[in-house]
């Protein structure tokens, strides 16, 4: 008999009885149907779907035609539309690629001055919500800025040769800048845990340090780098709040005009459909290509001594330049909000804030704790069973990501109140009790909808954590007893700490800085820091706004370097 | 094992605690409101104080506030939907989430150019979206009409807000009933060729460009006008009431709507009714500088030094009804 116990679901043990009737009796097949349904993988398929559906609820926005709507769309926006958004995602998959790939190879592989500090300082533009970047660039160095102005009453009268912050450049720097650390983030632990035999092997043969960089260490990376991407790719496809400060056109935007403009939540629906199709063909593609390379290297990549030491104009480069991106897209925005919020101090601050601040974190406490052991949980089923069914239960589960966050919340509350109907009439039938409502209107449809969106930030990294898992280990502790629960405690959760950590910190921090979804599904009086700067900033009181702003950096940052620092401890 | 089980059980409870602590209390007034919270708590908090009836609220963009009312169907919790432009509040009508209220106090208090059709809903408080200008570089007396924005001597002159805002969307519906949609089209085309700079995402930033001199004309809610002039008097930008020999300024509401399916819909209409006598008109309107709905009641000082004008007295419900076309005209016009 097979020691592991989950493995042996599946096994039939009437395998030893030759009894035909037996095989084939009902009693025989429901028991089998119910063994199914409440194995770990049914329990994991029914949970995958509970995200999919509201997915797919968009997707039924095809019932109702909308040709008029559709008509204006592809006659005057579309074209402009796609241009608008295929610039930006190639502007900023680049951008991230670089700045974050970059970073993570000199941090995680090199020496140089300040690494340490670099190491867990190039994270803090996570905390920064892209929409409270775009309103700080845009407020600095936009004409009537103070950058401008300066220049233009001290020094010079024309400024035309003055970039143009409201251009597409300038939303695609932003962008990045606030985007680079999930790549970052992930491309990290992969040069961390690659094995150094790739890189010295690669060197023995003839190459030289740059040259076993891009076709060694890089393509060794490429899981992690890829999951980094395309959360970049959704997140800059799905948002809104950046991309309306400035009035950039993306199909987005096309999506929230059929909505908050003509007032059709089934074109709405048909476009962010047409969304998530693309997506999905991106993930399919990028996922082929990496089926049969392996990637379980393992070991510690460098101990201190054995790092490449940067000499020279090499390491004041890479100084220099990781100084410029933290300065950039962190520690100036920082200083503009903390100025802005010394302006306004007397009009804003308040005893709410206490109170928004509690809810921001609560919600992202929770919602991490529940993504992150889901993400887990599908991360191990994904890797037990790998077949048709099941891949792509789970592959569309993560979807969410890329649906701009209005959208899905409407397939979410739609769900929901749906559930809620049935569950009251439920009740009752049996009780006589006429309730209102159970879920509708609270806070388990708040998470529920967090999860369906942020899902894949947690299960992205949790699963390419698991690529180190081989089977070679498994089947090795297997033999020296330690299985079921035990195998996980003693063996994997050491090997996954990394990927758990940065799972969490992920979905800690994109809860923290989310808005429409909470927007939309809270509960009366469950007002978020996001809500707050959301209120302001629709006002176009951006300096009112600094304060929730810097506030919500401020608490995101915490639990980001305690969890990096977490991360970072762990011997693998 | 068991230390694991019973830390779930504590967390489960504790969220179980935390999820409906706060039950609903039938004596509350449920908000569902695009106006933001800093505009309407003050509102809340004295009709409580007055009536002792709480009221509790939400805010988010209206079109949202819509469809979760929808979504949510009979089992909404809300009462009472508040918005901030007429369109808005046309399309919550005209999709079946009001109900028709009939109150004496109501139809007298409100003039019925400011009343949805069948009493559906009610403006609260009044704006005007009218013409800034700066006033180092423009003598009013070159100015006349919204209309007049397009010709030629306004070249690189003109900075607009862009055309995603539903309250520019309601300034295009009136120029559509007006003049038509060939001629509105005309119009848009030839603000757009006067841009000096691409389309702002508020109405602040407008006037930020013209004080900086980036434009020198441009048109904006007269309550943003008014917060910039009260942050800092020596701006030197002011108001133009534009069309005073034509159909006049062009108007709009912040106002509200009884829901459809509102389990309190008596306090819901007394509520309305609260909002529409003077204590209540005059608290809304100074909380974001606009003119109040009730011709009876007095407009704050600081308000009516910007001068006195002639509104557009269009019905409201149009610029809901041309919203639609709006959005298509600036689009087909490359309004952004």
């Amino acid at each position: 008999m097979m020691a592991s116990a989950s493995i042996s679901e599946n096994m039939n043990i009437s395998a030893c009885m030759p009894n035909r009737a037996y095989h084939y009796s009902l009693r025989n097949k429901s028991l089998n149907m119910i063994r199914a349904v409440t194995s770990l993988r049914g329990i994991a398929f029914v949970l995958a779907l509970g995200v999919i559906i509201p997915i797919l609820l968009i997707f039924s926005s095809f019932l109702q035609s909308e040709p008029k709507i559709w008509q204006h769309i592809v006659d005057t926006l579309l074209v402009d539309l796609l241009k608008n958004t295929l610039m930006l995602c190639i502007g900023v998959l680049a951008g991230t690629f670089v700045l974050g790939v970059g970073a993570a190879w000199l941090t995680a592989v090199c020496d140089f001055p300040g690494r340490k500090f670099f190491n867990w300082a190039l994270i803090l533009p996570l905390a920064v919500p892209t929409y409270v970047l775009a309103f700080v660039f845009i407020g600095l160095l936009d004409f009537s800025g103070p950058v401008q102005t300066l220049l233009r009453t001290n020094v010079v009268s024309s400024l035309k040769w003055f970039p143009n912050i409201r251009s597409s450049g300038g939303v695609i720097v932003v962008m990045s800048l606030a985007l680079y650390p999930y790549v970052y983030l992930l491309a990290r632990n992969a040069f961390k845990t690659q094995g150094k035999r790739v890189l010295e092997v690669s060197q023995a043969l003839g190459h030289s340090q740059a040259k076993a960089f891009f076709k060694a260490a890089l393509p060794m990376a490429r899981p992690w780098i890829a999951s980094g991407l395309m959360l970049v790719l959704m997140e800059t496809l799905a948002d809104f709040g950046a991309v309306s400060i400035f009035n950039y056109d993306t199909f987005t935007t096309g999506i929230y005009k059929a909505w908050f403009g003509f007032f059709s939540l089934s074109a709405a629906g048909q476009l962010s459909s047409v969304l998530l199709i693309f997506v999905f063909v991106v993930i399919i593609v990028e996922q082929q290509m990496r089926t049969k390379i392996q990637f379980n290297q393992v070991g510690k990549m460098t101990t201190e001594a054995s790092r490449i030491r940067l000499n020279g104009w090499k390491k004041w480069i890479a100084f220099g330049s990781l100084s410029a991106i933290l300065l950039i897209a962190f520690f100036i925005p920082c200083l503009q909000l903390l100025i802005w919020f010394v302006r306004s101090i007397s009009v804003e601050l308040d005893s709410r804030y206490i109170g928004l601040l509690f809810r921001s974190i609560f919600f992202s406490s929770i919602a991490a704790a529940v993504i992150t052991g889901l993400g887990l949980f599908m991360a191990y089923i994904q890797r037990q069973y790998s077949d048709f069914t099941t891949k792509w239960t789970i592959r569309l589960s993560t979807m969410g990501y890329a649906l701009p966050g209005t959208v899905l919340a409407v397939g979410v509350v739609i769900m929901v109140s749906f559930a809620d109907r049935q569950i009251i009439w439920v009740i009752k039938e049996i009780s006589g009790i006429q309730l209102n409502s159970i879920l509708n209107g609270t806070i388990v449809t708040v998470i529920f909808a967090y999860t369906v969106r942020f899902l894949t930030a947690g299960f992205n990294s949790i699963n390419s954590s698991m690529f180190r898992i081989t089977r070679s280990l498994d089947e090795a502790s297997t033999i020296l007893g330690v299985t079921g629960l035990n195998l996980l405690r003693r063996v994997h959760i050491p090997i996954l700490k990394n990927g758990l950590y940065t799972a969490a910190m992920l979905v800690f921090v994109d809860v923290m800085k989310e808005m429409p979804i909470t927007l939309m599904t809270r509960p009366f009086g469950w007002d978020t820091l996001a809500v707050k700067i959301f209120e302001l900033t629709s006002e176009g009181e951006w300096q009112r706004a600094a304060l929730p702003s810097i506030t919500l950096i401020l608490a995101g940052l915490i639990p980001l370097i305690l969890l990096n620092r977490k991360s970072e401890r762990t011997t693998i | 094992m068991n230390k694991l089980i019973h830390t779930l059980i504590f967390s489960f409870s504790l969220f179980l605690l935390v999820t409906y602590s706060s039950a609903a209390f039938s004596q509350e007034i449920a908000v569902y409101s695009a106006r933001k919270e800093h505009l309407i708590k003050p509102v809340f908090d004295l009709y409580t104080k007055e009536t002792h009836i709480k009221i509790k609220y939400l805010t988010d963009k209206a079109p949202v506030l819509l469809q979760r009312i929808k979504a949510e169907g009979e089992n909404t919790p809300a009462d009472l939907l508040i918005t901030v432009d007429a369109g808005n509040l046309w399309h919550a009508a005209n999709q079946g989430i009001l109900q028709p209220v009939n109150s004496d106090v109501l139809t007298a208090n409100i003039p019925s150019y400011l009343r949805g059709p069948e009493n559906k809903w009610f403006g609260l408080s009044l704006r005007a979206r009218t013409i800034v200008y700066s006033t180092e570089r423009v003598k009013p007396d070159k100015l006349s009409t919204y209309e007049d924005l397009a010709e030629a001597k306004w070249k690189e002159r003109l900075v607009l807000r862009t055309s995603k805002k539903v309250y520019n969307q309601s300034l295009i519906a009136m120029l559509i009933k007006e003049h038509g949609e060939k001629e509105t089209t005309v119009i848009v085309k030839g603000w757009v060729s006067n841009l000096a700079a691409p389309p702002f995402s508020n109405d602040t930033k407008v006037m930020e460009a013209i004080i900086a001199g980036q434009g020198d004309v441009g048109i904006v809610n007269t309550y943003y006008f008014g917060r910039l002039v009260k942050k800092d008097p020596t701006i030197p930008i002011a108001l133009f009431w534009p069309n005073q020999s034509s159909g006049g300024v062009h108007v709009n509401v912040s106002g509200a709507g009884v829901v459809n399916a509102s389990e309190n819909k008596a306090a819901a209409i007394a509520f309305l009714e609260w909002l529409s006598t003077e204590k209540a008109q005059q608290v809304f309107a100074d909380l974001n500088m606009e003119y109040p709905v009730n011709p009876d009641v007095p407009i704050n000082p600081t308000v009516a030094s910007w001068g006195t004008f002639k509104q557009n007295k269009i019905n409201l419900k149009n610029a809901g009804e041309n919203q639609a076309a709006a959005i298509m005209l600036m689009d087909r016009s490359g309004y952004k």
